[in-house]
């Protein structure tokens, strides 16, 4: 094992040098101390080096997190062209830990795949491959997953030009086998496939479910997605770091402001730089408004699936409500864009805090006459209780977060197990279920209603009543236009962030939060140009998404379409 | 038969028959804006006073729209379905009766389209027919969702018939004849030992009227038993390939069968036109009868919208276990209820 040159580590990581020093491993990988405890290692000794975090009693890494490739080609001084990146969690603990795999071979870069170690690894591994050309060995379904099939390059590598694109015909689609062709001694003779979505009335966006149906009951079943793939990360790259703020808005739409808030945290910890108070209790009032509208959306759009229609309107009352805060605040209602690199854009209105409390009066009343309707109905539980059941080991190894893994029974919330901004100080509860049906994640989600509003409620017990909510270092944030018209040096810094964008020091660094539907994470790399060298968006819906084509087996055509109301998915987000 | 006479079963025959599809137009409107109400906002309300013209306004879009018949179906069955679905809703009210007999000028009209004997049988005899509709429009249309739709909707029409039919036998029981008019007759007064109740079926056959109406519910597909066209799960179900008034048929036939299924439950438990105390005499007795039967009829419907706009769908199977282990034996306990009242009355 080479010595490292950094004097001293961070607890975390002298525990996983200390680990792997009586291993096989030792001399393979290599642990250092960056923003995360980050072990380098060969590809050749990774599958054992997964198996190894995940196992042994002290790492018991058990969440798979995110994987992921970078290109290193115009940024010199790397060990190798390609690599690949990988983040686990160790639930135990609440630390997370960097992996990150050079690929020595830049024509054919490959590595053994970790999907047999983690299973959620899957599509993860096959986006790298869709996007980076990375061959993972031994990966079961190695096809692309995000661009389409007639695809040619891999998009996310350097050398490849932005604005190239390829047409699609529908004869390019490749269906799996056993979709289209008929085997009768696997017992398909009775049976049909049947193509849910890519539009469909239940997909509530584009996703493309390809089920094999005998009867009504599901036999078999592939997702399909990328219908919405817009290429954020490539266009992050060529794009200063506040003109993506736009573009974040449009991954999770339907909760904007998490998103912001969440890409411009990984920019401010990389330019050390701190927010105002104020600045911070804004961005958690209004994300956690946006939480209770996500949750408002999904129970909504998974109640009018299983055809209670009128609790959609009830709860959408209250989005519509937290969407005028949200329109007086920033002057837009769905993507906000309000959130900069340094604080907020503009300050928040004056009846900024009778607003919201207002609307912690009223999203109570809308919440009760849902739950009235609901929570006893028989007909909803029969429909939701017991479909889509997902137990703790599975949303584990399935590398699910947010509702879906508390619903499973794993306490873990981003705002507890890492607590950033305000939310040590606050006294509110993570609600968990022991279920992990379609009914679990129901009740978990209306109660993180109820905590989001506790929340919000202390948040403006503590929010400043004057006072800026942006920092004032004008290297970052745009000095004030009055200043600018009167003042040489302020009218400089404008200029220079106006034509060159905010200079973030070289390195790399992943800031993870708690989104609407789970860990959403930004794992930017940095170059010290005005815009992030590699942008990389950890997208909680993914991992959902991907739990769902097993969910679903056995299950009937109904409790799929209840189920994927449950995941709320957001294909904004999930295709980026 | 004087040529009057003729005029007069015209009448009777083709008012009820041009009524009941128009009378479509403003429940389309009363339901949405009730639904409206149920979910705290306004509902159409900018096409005419209250919004009432929204509804022909929708019809003269559906007229005016492109028919597609896509190029892989069934042509003629495809074609022939939605008519089957509206012949069936309509036909079934011809034996329905919406008024009292009444003499006017010394002849006697007796306000039914066709007051048959076998009454209830003809009824369910053509609500039977409407599952053709449904069946032949999934199969034609070449559509897996389509399909799908026909095929839950033949199991599920096929079962909730059983349960139907069987507490209906239970009213049949009770008045001693299939003729619905005999069936309004016996509902007429109150009860002797309790003389101020009215002598409805509902009050001795409440079990009767409840898988009764439930069925009816699935009759009609309407949720909590839309399964044939749960729009989440299979797009629009057997009518998904259709467009224009194509469409609309399936859509009109739904809410006749709507208005249908309420008057059936008015006239098989409540006592049809009939109330305790009214005793219909001429056109102004007739007149008088006919609201009242609207009224009660409008009561079901409402019921109907709100039910719609409260609950959720059930799943396939969870359906039929309704249907088979809930509701046919309730209605088989309740026709044997019916018996032991019936004996109970013939041996006093």
């Amino acid at each position: 094992m080479t010595v490292a040159t950094e004097p001293a580590l961070s607890p975390a990581a002298e525990r996983l040098r200390g680990r792997l020093a009586g291993t096989p491993l030792a001399g393979r990988c290599e642990v250092a101390d960056r923003d995360l405890p980050t072990i380098e290692v060969s590809p050749d000794a990774w599958p054992s080096l997964a198996r190894f975090l995940r196992d042994d009693p002290e790492c018991r890494y058990d969440l798979f997190v995110d994987l992921f490739g970078v290109d290193n080609l115009r940024r010199p001084g790397q060990k190798s062209r390609f690599e690949t990146v990988v983040h686990l969690h160790a639930l135990a603990r609440n630390e997370h830990v960097r992996v990150k795999i050079p690929l020595p071979d830049e024509k054919k870069p490959a590595l053994p795949t970790a999907s047999e170690v983690y299973p959620a690894a899957d599509w993860f591994e096959r986006e790298a491959f869709d996007l980076y050309g990375f061959d993972f060995t031994g990966h079961p379904n190695l096809r692309r997953i995000l661009c389409h099939d007639a695809f040619v390059g891999h998009a996310l590598r350097k050398d490849y030009a932005p604005g190239q694109r390829w047409f699609f015909a529908e004869e390019d689609m490749k269906a799996p086998e056993w979709a289209t062709h008929t085997d009768e001694r696997a017992g398909h003779f009775e049976t049909q496939t049947i193509s849910i979505g890519p539009s469909h009335p239940a997909t509530h966006g584009i996703i493309h479910l390809i089920a094999r149906l005998d009867g009504e009951k599901i036999i078999r079943a592939e997702t399909n997605i990328g219908y919405l793939h817009r290429c954020f990360e490539k266009m992050s790259e060529t794009h200063q770091w506040n003109q993506i703020v736009p573009y974040c808005d449009r991954l999770n739409y339907v909760s904007a402001m998490i998103n912001g808030v969440g890409f411009v945290r990984t920019a401010e910890k990389m330019l050390g730089i701190e927010v105002p108070d104020r600045g911070r209790l804004v961005r958690t009032i209004l994300s956690e408004f946006t939480r209770i509208m996500d949750h408002c959306v999904c129970i909504g759009a998974n109640l009018v699936d299983i055809g209670a229609l009128s609790n959609f309107i009830y709860l959408y009352q209250n989005r519509e409500n937290i969407y005028d805060l949200i329109e007086a605040c920033c002057g837009a209602r769905l993507t906000v864009s309000y959130v900069r690199v340094g604080g907020l854009a503009i300050d928040v209105p004056d009846d900024f805090v009778p607003r919201c409390r207002s609307l912690l009066e009223s999203i109570p009343l809308f919440l009760k006459d849902v739950q009235k309707l609901v929570d006893n109905n028989r007909i909803v539980r029969q429909r939701l209780q017991g479909t889509g059941v997902v137990t703790r080991e599975q949303a584990i190894a399935w590398g699910l977060t947010g509702p879906m893994l508390r619903a499973s029974g794993v306490p873990y919330d981003v705002r507890r197990a890492r607590p950033y901004d305000f939310y040590d100080k606050f006294d509110w509860d993570v609600p968990i279920s022991n279920e992990g049906d379609n009914f679990a994640r129901y009740l978990v989600r209306i109660e993180e209603i109820r905590q989001s509003l506790k929340i919000i409620r202390q948040a403006l017990d503590i929010l400043p009543a004057k006072g800026a909510v942006s920092s004032d270092d004008w290297r970052v944030v745009l000095p004030p236009k009055d200043a600018v018209y009167h003042d040489m040096e302020s009218l400089i810094y404008h200029f220079k962030l106006v034509m060159e964008g905010i200079r973030v020091p070289p390195g790399e660094r992943y800031e993870w939060i708690e989104g609407g539907n789970g860990e959403l994470g930004f794992h930017a790399v940095s170059d010290g140009r005005g815009g992030p060298y590699r942008l990389r968006v950890r997208p909680p819906c993914f991992a959902n998404m991907q739990a769902f084509q097993k969910m679903v087996i056995g299950g009937t055509v109904s409790d799929a379409v209840a189920t994927l109301g449950t995941l709320n998915i957001i294909a904004g987000e999930l295709d980026r | 038969m004087t040529l009057v006479d003729g005029a007069i079963v015209v009448l009777r025959v083709v008012v009820p028959a041009l009524i009941l599809p128009a009378l479509v137009i403003p429940l389309v409107w009363v339901e949405r804006r009730v639904a409206a109400f149920i979910q705290d906002r306004p509902g159409p309300n900018r096409v005419g006073p209250f919004g009432l013209l929204q509804s022909p306004a929708d019809i003269i879009k559906l007229f005016t729209k492109e028919d597609v018949v896509p190029a892989a179906t069934d042509k003629f069955l495809f074609l022939l379905a939605p008519s089957l679905a509206v012949f069936a809703a309509l036909s079934t009210f011809a034996v329905v009766p919406y008024g009292p007999t009444i003499r006017v000028a010394g002849k006697v009209i007796p306000m039914v389209g066709a007051d048959v004997s076998v009454g209830l049988l003809y009824v369910f005899a053509i609500t039977s027919l409407s599952v053709y509709a449904i069946v032949l429009a999934g199969w034609s249309s070449n559509d897996k969702f389509s399909l799908l739709g026909g095929i839950r909707s033949s199991a599920q029409i096929i079962s909730y018939e059983l349960a139907m039919t069987t507490a209906a036998a239970g009213v049949v029981l009770a008045a001693g004849s299939f003729r619905l008019t005999d069936i309004v007759a016996m509902q007429e007064g109150t009860f002797r030992l309790l003389p101020v109740v009215p002598r409805w079926n509902f009050f001795p056959q409440v079990i009767g009227f409840i898988v009764f109406f439930v069925s009816a519910f699935a009759e009609t597909n309407r949720l909590p038993f839309d399964l044939p066209e749960a729009e989440a799960e299979l797009v629009a179900g057997y009518h998904t390939e259709y467009s224009a008034m194509r469409f609309g048929s399936y859509f009109l036939a739904e809410y006749i069968n709507v208005i249908v299924a309420s008057a059936m439950t008015a006239t098989l438990y409540f006592g049809g036109w009939s109330l305790p105390g009214f005793h219909p005499e001429g056109w102004l007795g007739g007149l008088l009868g006919l609201l009242i039967f609207a009224a009660k009829t409008a009561f079901f419907v409402l019921v109907f919208i709100w039910v719609r706009w409260t609950l959720p769908r059930f799943r396939y199977d969870q359906l039929m276990r309704l249907g088979w282990k809930t509701l046919l034996p309730l209605s088989l306990a309740n026709l044997l209820w019916v018996a032991l009242l019936a004996i109970w009355r013939t041996s006093r």
